[in-house]
């Protein structure tokens, strides 16, 4: 996979404010082209609100994103335009037309934003839905498949239109550790098959980890960490280890339940 | 207390342009949306035979009550013919447009509102954005156009109903004459008295649906917070804002123009 | 639901629909006299109170036409009606237009007499001997003061019939 010298995806010091509240105060993040990358994090540290930053669902207060050379701002319609098509963003809960059928889903974005005739748009999202695995559900609704369909679904919608960039809004969230290594062996097998570069926002430390090429760590509303995953799990770096240890920080903090101490909960 | 004046009516104003501008933009941006013409048989359904039923029956009951209501007061005069007079006239002018915008709201408002509010809450509507796709286009356009073809329908289906009702309760329980009753129908309603109705029923199927389709689709900006309550509170609002504008719009339209 | 019947189901309801609306506007909002040729013809009235563009005209007691403007003459002040009359009924010239009210609180309507002429009011011909509305509040107002036998003059004013 060749890799220009330039990130496909560059985020310097975006701020975001909901009232009083500064959720993201000055992010950076480079993404760089043909890779997977995560953004871990706590819950609540604004992950998604970042990813919505960059999907253009909600604008942020200050801060620059480049995308392939060009800088994306309000004014430049453009630019934005030129982003959205070759940007595709899976959200957590899916976001499928729940009154339109799988094939219907993944012609959606073909047929409205394209001029591709019927029978091309046909064509290509049988396709997505063959290479997803999905084509003997093609007519059935979203709420007739299961929860892992519908996440194979909404990839299927999302790599439909050739997207260069791919964001992932928690695509394990409330999920078993199977399924989680299930959707993040998705991501990363046709990540490689499309050749698409791969941003995703998640908790799930252990799988991130093994399917990233890099990690960043948001935390206070910066990244306190980037790099690859060797390097997160060497880090010494106070917030990653406590983070990436959390189990053994679980184990210290039950045995010290079990022996009577008093043990500060933190705020969650 | 100036203050809190001034403020409420900035906030006013600014909601009502940003009503204004959300019904342009669905209507601007629909020009160029493909397949619409599909959409908007969809929601000609929601709103056309879906709420068809309750449309006859209201129709039906308030000819009938207006029959037998206006056959005794009429009694007293001893101008029972001008039975035909009153009942089309009322409901032609009236009770037609408005009951029929009403039911309308009843049933297919508050299930656009719901399903945009529930579109918004599942992000299918942020979906549509990051897709680059317009949701005004996609989602509002085709409810708004169906409603000015379908609103217009069902009031004079309604009309038509109505009066009907109206001959039963005159000619079958009360023995008015039915020629009598119809000739008083057909010398009574006058072409301005149609137009009137349909211009009635235009508007308020323009009204009614965009602020419907306005509270579902900004469902996240209400002060319930998310998910459920506020898919519950936006669903209200609009059920409730489109009755209040229904009989509004129907006094200054009244007045100007009769 | 397949497209198809869902197609057929709007079909149905636009046409049921429509057909309302031309029950609406063409059986009732245009009166009974599209289709039929009329032509107009105009009288002029002393007082014209109460009567409406859109009142119906009748001959013996038969609606043949309809009121369709009434403006005030700038010359002699008095009212001029323009009203539409079916083209089949030649009405001679010497014919009456008055002002009748059905019942006693009922619509204005314009009555013709027809008289005994040859010749025909031709389109567009004005009818000069006519018979204004009667006052009916001045009637009361005078039958209750006893004005109605002392002044029979007044009362004739109000309802006389002018000549050319």
């Amino acid at each position: 996979m060749a890799i220009s010298a330039q990130p496909l995806l560059k985020v310097e010091s975006l701020h975001k404010r909901f009232g009083a509240a500064a959720v993201l105060a000055g992010v950076s993040l480079e993404v760089p082209r043909g890779r997977l990358v995560s953004v871990l994090g706590r819950s609540g540290a604004g992950k998604s609100v970042l990813l919505k930053c960059l999907a253009g669902v909600l604008s942020a207060d200050e801060g620059v994103v480049t995308f392939d050379g060009h800088v994306l701002s309000e004014g430049d319609a453009a630019a934005r335009a030129d982003f959205r098509r070759r940007c595709s963003v899976l959200f957590q809960g899916n976001a499928l037309f729940d009154s339109l059928t799988a094939l219907e889903n993944v012609a959606l974005p073909l047929e409205q934003t394209t001029r591709l005739t019927e029978r091309e748009i046909r064509a290509r999202s049988l396709e997505a839905l063959r290479q997803l695995e999905l084509d003997a559900h093609s007519d059935h609704y979203p709420g007739e498949l299961s929860g892992g369909m519908q996440k194979r679904l909404a990839l299927a919608r999302a790599i439909v239109t050739q997207p260069e960039l791919v964001l992932f809004d928690e695509p394990t969230a409330g999920l078993d550790p199977l399924r989680r290594n299930a959707v993040f062996t998705m991501i990363a097998k046709y990540q490689r098959q499309f050749h698409f570069t791969a941003l995703v926002v998640t908790h799930d430390v252990p799988e991130a980890l093994v399917a990233s090429d890099r990690v960043a760590l948001l935390e206070g509303g910066t990244m306190c960490f980037q790099g690859t995953s060797a390097e997160f799990s060497a880090s010494t770096d106070g917030v990653v280890s406590a983070f990436r240890d959390s189990e053994a920080a679980l184990g210290t903090a039950l045995s010290s339940i079990r022996r009577g101490e008093v043990v500060p909960s933190e705020d969650t | 207390m100036v203050r809190s004046v001034g403020r409420h009516t900035l906030t006013l104003v600014h909601t009502l342009g940003d009503f204004a501008l959300f019904t342009i933009r669905a209507f601007h941006e629909a020009a160029g949306s493909r397949k619409l013409a599909r959409r908007v048989v969809c929601s000609m359904f929601e709103q056309g035979v879906r709420c068809l039923p309750v449309i006859v029956i209201v129709g039906v009951f308030t000819g009938l009550v207006l029959g037998l209501q206006g056959y005794h007061v009429l009694n007293k005069f001893g101008s029972e013919s001008l039975l035909g007079t009153l009942v089309s006239l009322s409901i032609v002018r009236e009770l037609g447009p408005v009951l029929a915008a009403l039911m309308l709201v009843g049933q297919a408002g508050s299930a656009l509102a719901a399903e945009l509010g529930m579109q918004r809450q599942t992000e299918q509507i942020a979906a549509l954005e990051t897709m680059g796709v317009s949701s005004h286009a996609y989602l509002v356009a085709p409810r708004l156009i169906a409603a000015l073809i379908v609103y217009p329908l069902q009031t004079a289906v309604f009309c038509c109903i109505g009066m009907w009702g109206g001959s039963v309760s005159g000619t079958m329980l009360l023995g008015l004459e039915s020629g009598v009753y119809w000739s008083a129908v057909e010398r009574a309603v006058e072409a301005h008295d149609v137009r009137e109705c349909m211009t009635k029923a235009v508007t308020f199927g323009l009204l009614t649906v965009a602020l419907c389709a306005y509270q579902g689709f900004h469902a996240h900006r209400s002060s319930a917070g998310s998910g459920a309550r506020a898919v519950s509170a936006s669903t209200t609002r609009a059920v409730v804002m489109s009755s209040i504008v229904v009989l509004a719009a129907d006094y200054v339209i009244t007045s100007f123009l009769v | 639901m397949k497209q198809g019947k869902l197609e057929l189901l709007v079909g149905g309801f636009v046409l049921l629909g429509l057909a309302a609306i031309l029950y609406l506007t063409v059986k009732l909002g245009a009166g009974s006299f599209i289709g039929g040729d009329h032509y107009t013809l105009e009288a002029r009235f002393d007082n014209a109170s109460g009567l409406n563009a859109g009142c119906s005209v009748h001959v013996a007691g038969v609606p043949v036409g309809r009121v369709e403007s009434i403006r005030v003459d700038p010359g002699d002040f008095s009212a001029i009606a323009t009203m539409t009359v079916l083209s089949g009924l030649h009405l001679p010239t010497d014919s009456m237009a008055s002002i009748k009210t059905s019942g006693l609180i009922g619509d204005k309507f314009i009555s013709l007499s027809p008289g005994a002429e040859t010749e025909c009011l031709k389109p567009g011909d004005r009818i000069t001997m006519t018979e204004s509305s009667v006052d009916i509040e001045s009637l009361i107002g005078k039958m209750a003061f006893g004005g109605v036998d002392k002044d029979k003059d007044s009362t004739k004013d109000s309802a006389k019939t002018s000549l050319p």
